[in-house]
């Protein structure tokens, strides 16, 4: 049941390929593989933190005949719970990886922050809420929506690479070309939509 | 001039300096609300309201925030316009923001409010901002004014529910309504924008040298 979720959200609802969710990272950061596959790994981290911590603030506090203030519906606050929870996990994971693992730190440069704003972790919370898991349904979707994203942007990575060497049209170079591979990528993930 | 810098602000992000084709921000809702027309239009005017209240409120109290919580300060202040956003939109379109779900949300992580609010807002006037605001969403719209004509239109053979091709002369194209084809019809935008403006070319890297003259 957990496995069927983990690949529901990982390929068949990919959070990048099929929602279009944490584009704009996804497109800036693509360049080459390594920084790809280390922003990949911060996001499934951020997700695997921050969806069960949102399930759970959500189930406490927020909803209807909740545990606290049950007799009130806070759903409203929803979207600035979340994202308050999500800058301050990025924050503690920012402050980690500078003290324990200073060179994927410094890899990872300014795009750490970036993940904040990432549609794609915020996205994921909401789409938690929308589909009601249990926490232990947000630890397997957080993590897999996680994993779904970083491998949608480490192939999007070895095809760019690829890319720089070929005769692009001048308009297309760049940008351009891009959302035509992530056109055609999304296209082949179509695919599992038969599972 | 004074007038002359407003049209500037105001203009400008629509074909010279796009936020979706140029800055690369705001991607993520314009491929997935694009399906149908009134559903673009909605995004485009609840993204024009945020985008420019959000920018006038940054731009206030601009030199009031200190440095280490700007972000914080910048999110907190866009996610209360767009929870005010959502609930109107609850309140007066119920149907059209279920549809709308979780994109209506992500407004808040929407690059381009964030994008503008950190790099214009903070350093210019409160009517600059709010005009530029307006100029971004303004940008933003035209892009997912066009995506969506076209998807609405060869996907579905309607424009905004009315059907203007019927099904005996054009049979739909599947495809125009699923997510691949936003990626293709970008593309293309933003080949048409860079064949107008020729400065948007991006360089070529990779030092292989190519035999025609630039």
């Amino acid at each position: 049941m957990h496995f069927e979720l983990f690949m529901r959200a990982a390929f068949v609802e990919n959070l990048a390929l099929v929602y279009f969710l944490g584009m704009c990272t996804f497109l800036a950061v693509s360049k080459n593989v390594k920084t790809a596959l280390g922003l990949g790994l911060a996001v499934i981290v951020v997700q695997g933190i921050t969806v069960p911590l949102n399930n759970l603030i959500y189930n406490i506090f927020l909803r209807k005949g909740s545990l606290v203030l049950g007799e009130y519906n806070l759903e409203f606050l929803g979207l600035i719970c979340y994202i308050g929870v999500i800058a301050a996990a990025v924050q503690i994971l920012e402050m980690t990886l500078d003290r324990f693992f200073p060179a994927l730190f410094n890899a990872l440069g300014i795009f750490l922050p970036l993940i904040t704003v990432n549609c794609a972790i915020l996205g994921g919370t909401l789409f938690m809420v929308q589909n009601k898991y249990t926490f232990m349904e947000s630890v397997t979707y957080g993590i897999g929506s996680g994993f779904g994203w970083a491998v949608a942007i480490a192939a999007l990575a070895g095809i760019r690479e690829k890319l720089r060497y070929s005769n692009v049209p001048e308009g297309l170079r760049g940008l351009g070309i891009t959302f035509m591979v992530v056109g055609l990528m999304a296209l082949a993930f179509m695919a599992f939509n038969g599972i | 001039m004074a007038g002359n810098k407003t049209k500037d602000v105001l203009f400008n992000p629509i074909i010279h300096n796009n936020p979706i084709a140029l800055q690369v921000l705001g991607i993520c809702s314009a491929l997935a609300v694009t399906t149908r027309l009134d559903k673009s239009l909605t995004m485009c005017l609840a993204v024009i309201f945020v985008c420019a209240m959000a920018n006038a409120s940054v731009a206030l109290i601009r030199d009031r925030i200190p440095n280490s919580i700007r972000i914080i300060v910048q999110m907190t202040i866009i996610a209360s316009l767009v929870i005010v956003v959502d609930q109107v939109l609850q309140a007066v379109a119920y149907g059209l923001s279920k549809e709308l779900s979780v994109f209506v949300g992500l407004i808040i992580t929407n690059c381009i409010i964030m994008g503008r609010a950190e790099g214009f807002a903070m350093q210019n006037t409160v009517k600059d901002s709010f005009i530029d605001g307006i100029g971004n969403g303004l940008g933003y719209s035209m892009i997912l004014l066009v995506v969506g004509f076209f998807r609405e239109l060869f996907g579905s053979g309607k424009l905004f529910g009315i059907t203007v091709l019927p099904e005996s002369i054009y049979q739909p194209n599947g495809l125009m309504l699923l997510p691949p084809s936003a990626f293709f019809i970008i593309g293309f935008i933003i080949w048409a924008i860079r064949a107008y403006d020729r400065d948007q070319v991006e360089n070529d890297d990779s030092g292989i040298g190519h035999s025609h003259a630039h």
